[in-house]
């Protein structure tokens, strides 16, 4: 059913169409909303979770550790410092082989504090054993949850899934969304029957000390579970097309205009909605140029990004992040999906643009592909203010 | 029981440590529909080292500092399941996991009302990572980064209050026992999971290795403890006192001189002075005095 709603609407829908046995979360601009809005579904008894308001972001993800350990589906939300306070427990989660799903309302990192849109947040908690997910828009944030729930518990993968969606640019922009309806839900998504969870009927320990002579494996195997779910996201998105009608096709990256590209940029979000307005307007001039979106940036998909650039002769990468000291975050792995390979793109230039919410425009876009040339650039940052940066510091 | 004991001998914990012993009675007290979530510390490594574990009950360990919070999450599951009625949940840690780093998480737990039994293993200090200070150390506690030296009698600070914290929660039972009475550690874990809310019992629980005792002491170095009035036993029962152990006080000395942390007081009037003037002011804060 169509619907003109506020995103971080749309996701409490949807979280609500999921039952979750519970719900944990603390406050954080710009993720306030969906948890406000999963509140009033409970109040309203539209939802019969059990919503656990917690005292900090680190007792959130403990929660919803706890809870599904015991055996039921669980979601958080959550954004910037509250992801960072959490991020013990994030990757505690990993660890632990538990399928917790969190939307993260990607938000810059303070100093200075600042509450708009960057990736800094999720992209900063990449080695944290979950899957990341991007969503370019609020059809996709939508669907992308559900297919998180059927990834994350999905008896060979067994690990927890991060929806990412931009701050305020998706969470607050109001968008029409073909929402999904609860039959298709429930055939797309069935109940949450855990693998192991703490029953007095069937006692187990969970948490163990691992000491060198085991610790090892257990990285391994979640790696190993990373590399198989490349394939799983595919027959994932295959059945969730055969339900709900949509093609996201491998959910690994989404071609747009790539194939006879001249340049191509490569980017992730809801920034490739602006990317792709330019793309269009260029190409009706008869540039060649096309956009790679990253999908899925855990695991990161380097055979797909091979194939879709390898006849690309220079190729653009937009990131919402830095890595400060070394090279852009999407960066590196682009550079990384072509070292040692025949083909690739003679150059793979690096951008970084819109930290802190700083609007990324069409003329920053375009002010990408002008400085995409033959000179291979690292970190160049886009829309930067001369004027700041001549202010001097004291003695 | 006998056949399958819900905690399990082969667990590697010192002789005389105080902590095994006292764990063992509130898991048997509690009996087979328990779910223990455990913080980070000696615990949890030295009963679950990989592939062991010396739990039958179903048993969780996360950090160091959340067991009030994965607790939490698990009692929410079983309310959402409608199992909460039939299955204790326990969450349990040491002193310096209660009451430093998981003192805002288990706030959290008891402001939330959740139908949860907190035990503080209260060694008074943070003994898996070698016998550092906590905040829940005595006065003049000679510790690894409170140590005597010609500067210095031992750690500076009286031992934080988390008791009269959690009853200050206002929920329906606070407690502190001692390995050196275990009939009395039975009772109040028996007694606080027959009340529903959030519940707290502080466990005195000595340590070889930190405290320096003869193995073989642990129950007499305990139950001195109490007898001096330097570990008041008490319950409080919605944020009022309700009942204390009474005692015939004994000198602190008696107990001080049973242990190695305290041996560079002995030749130190002064300080011996303000150790006993703590546990003057337990007997008549708590009316321990026996009439």
């Amino acid at each position: 059913m169509k619907e003109f709603v506020e995103g971080s609407h749309a996701i409490a829908e949807i979280i609500t169409k999921t039952n979750p046995g519970v719900i944990s979360a603390y406050p954080i601009t710009p993720q306030t909303h969906i948890v406000e809005d999963l509140a009033q579904m409970v109040a309203n008894g539209e939802l019969k979770s059990q919503f656990v308001n917690v005292e900090s972001e680190h007792s959130a993800a403990s929660v919803v550790l706890g809870a599904s350990a015991t055996g039921v589906r669980v979601y958080t939300a959550t954004s910037s410092q509250g992801l960072f306070y959490m991020q013990e427990v994030v990757f505690n989660i990993a660890g632990m082989r538990l399928p917790v799903i969190m939307t993260c309302a990607n938000r810059a990192i303070s100093a200075p504090i600042n509450i708009w849109n960057d990736q800094q947040d999720s992209i900063s908690l990449r080695d944290a054993g979950w899957i990341q997910i991007y969503a370019e828009d609020n059809q996709e944030a939508v669907d992308f949850h559900l297919i998180a729930y059927r990834l994350g518990e999905d008896k060979r993968v067994m690990l927890p899934v991060m929806v990412c969606m931009d701050g305020f640019i998706l969470t607050h922009g109001m968008e029409t969304v073909d929402m999904p309806e609860q039959d298709k839900v429930n055939k797309f998504l069935p109940a949450y029957k855990p693998l192991y969870k703490l029953d007095p009927a069937n006692p187990i320990s969970m948490g163990l000390l691992a000491d060198p002579d085991y610790y090892m494996e257990t990285r391994f195997a979640i790696q190993e579970t990373m590399k198989q779910s490349i394939d799983y996201l595919s027959e994932i998105s295959a059945e969730f097309k055969s339900v709900f009608g949509r093609d996201y096709k491998d959910l690994l990256v989404e071609e747009y205009q790539t194939k006879d590209a001249e340049k191509v940029i490569v980017a992730m979000g809801s920034v490739c909605g602006t990317i792709k307005e330019v793309i269009d307007e260029q190409r009706s001039k008869g540039k060649k140029v096309g956009l790679l979106r990253i999908i899925s940036y855990r695991p990161f998909p380097y055979a797909r990004v091979y194939e879709a650039l390898k006849d690309v002769p220079k190729v653009a990468v937009l990131d919402k992040a830095v890595s400060l000291g070394a090279y852009a975050p999407i960066a590196v792995e682009i550079k990384a999906a072509f070292y040692g390979k025949k083909k690739g793109p003679k150059v793979i230039s690096s951008f970084v643009a819109g930290l802190g919410g700083r609007d990324i425009t069409l003329e920053s876009i375009g002010e990408v592909l002008r400085r995409l040339n033959t000179k291979e650039v690292n970190s160049d940052f886009i829309d930067l203010k001369p004027e700041l940066l001549k202010e001097e510091y004291g003695e | 029981m006998e056949n399958n004991p819900l905690f399990r001998p082969g667990h590697t914990a010192c002789a005389g440590c105080g902590q095994a012993i006292a764990a063992r009675l509130v898991v048997e007290a509690s009996g087979v529909n328990t779910i223990i979530a455990n913080s980070t510390g000696c615990l949890e490594v030295f009963t679950t080292k990989y592939p062991d574990t010396a739990w039958g009950v179903p048993w969780i360990h996360s950090l160091f500092e959340n067991s009030s919070a994965v607790a939490s999450g698990v009692e929410a599951a079983l309310k959402y399941l409608g199992k909460k009625d039939l299955i204790n949940v326990i969450a349990q840690g040491g002193d310096g996991g209660t009451g430093d780093i998981g003192l805002q998480a288990l706030s959290g737990m008891l402001e939330r009302g959740h139908d949860i039994l907190y035990v503080c293993y209260d060694n008074e200090a943070y003994m898996n990572t070698g016998v550092q200070r906590s905040g829940l150390t005595p006065f003049d506690t000679n510790t690894t980064t409170s140590p005597q030296g010609v500067q210095s009698t031992g750690n500076i600070r009286p031992k934080k209050p988390v008791p009269e914290i959690c009853a200050a929660h206002g929920i329906p039972y606070v407690a502190t026992a001692s390995t050196g009475f275990p009939q009395d550690i039975t009772r109040k874990v028996k007694k606080a999971l027959s009340i529903k809310g959030p519940k707290y019992i502080q466990i005195h629980v000595p340590c070889p290795l930190g405290w320096r005792y003869e193995t073989e002491q642990m129950i007499a170095v305990a139950k001195l403890a109490v007898e001096t009035g330097l570990y008041p036993l008490f319950e409080f029962e919605n944020g009022v006192i309700a009942n204390r152990k009474q005692i015939t006080p004994k000198p602190v000395e008696e107990y001080l001189k049973t242990q190695g942390r305290f041996k560079h007081l002995l030749g130190n009037p002064e300080e011996v002075k303000k150790i006993q003037a703590v546990a003057d002011s337990n007997i008549l804060k708590y009316n321990l005095k026996a009439a």
